[in-house]
């Protein structure tokens, strides 16, 4: 797979830990109520399964299966230095929501900052929703 | 397509399916004042992002990915069953004890959600562990 996808699930799966290890956490404390504190990690276990695992998960897949504009051709696959942009707002996005927790006010500027990356993902990716071999 | 991943698709079917049954039970349960079944969006929401949508993704991942060598195309397949176990059994526990312990709180569904957390984790982490090595850049 191309680098960038590797980046993409490799980080979704850190996200998938991540959020795995917050939704245990809440999960036992539902059951043996050792610190009520832990339950204002929903919204980010929330954010870091939904966004962060799958999301960025199909977008990585995407970017490495979807038809290229030809094998072996240096941008078989579209702008990668655009899709790098979008991996990088995402991640960004995601921590910025995440602190959330402590500054409110920062899931607002999150959601715009995912927002960012994932229309520049679509801009990059659009063309390449085309027949195997076919014009763009 | 493996037997792993036959395993890992069909069973997310079944859980497609509980979780819209679970679905269902929330729309009816105030309607019919249902409030002894208990709270069941958590299990709802699980089923179907759990159950169903991670548990594909788990096994088209191990069918699909980058092969790990030529002796270990699929990396350790064991570990792949153990994820498997994992996964579902800490799932299952958690489907019934969760809307148990949100009525009638007591030590055996609370002791119960607290080994589903540590098996889903664990499951969790089993899949990444054997998937991990299978990310490669070509």
């Amino acid at each position: 797979m191309p680098r960038l996808s590797a980046w993409f699930v490799r980080a979704s799966m850190i996200y998938l830990l991540a959020g795995f290890t917050l939704g245990a956490l809440m999960l036992a404390q539902d059951g043996i109520s050792y610190d009520p504190a832990i339950m204002t990690a929903l919204p980010v276990h929330i954010e870091f399964l939904l966004v962060g695992w799958l999301v960025q998960l199909a977008m990585g897949v995407a970017f490495w299966i979807f038809p290229r504009f030809g094998l072996g051709l240096p941008h078989s696959r579209g702008n990668v230095k655009l899709m790098w942009i979008s991996f990088l707002m995402l991640n960004a996005g995601i921590l910025i929501a995440a602190l959330e927790i402590w500054f409110a006010s920062l899931l607002l500027m999150g959601r715009v900052v995912e927002i960012g990356a994932v229309t520049v993902y679509i801009v990059g990716l659009w063309r390449r929703v085309k027949p195997h071999g076919g014009p763009a | 397509m493996p037997t792993l991943t036959r395993w890992f698709i069909k069973t997310s079917f079944i859980y497609l399916a509980l979780a819209l049954v679970a679905s269902l039970l929330l729309a009816v349960q105030p309607l019919l004042n249902l409030t002894s079944l208990g709270e069941l969006f958590s299990v709802y929401i699980h089923l179907l992002v759990f159950g169903w949508l991670t548990q594909l993704v788990f096994g088209v991942v191990f069918w699909m990915f980058p092969k790990y060598s030529t002796e270990k195309p699929r990396g350790s397949e064991s570990l792949g069953w153990w994820t498997y176990a994992l996964l579902n059994v800490g799932l299952i526990l958690r489907a019934i004890a969760e809307p148990i312990q949100s009525v009638h709180s007591n030590p055996i569904t609370g002791w119960t959600l607290v080994i589903s957390a540590a098996l889903q984790f664990l499951a969790g982490l089993t899949f990444v562990l054997n998937s991990w090595n299978r990310v490669r850049v070509k």
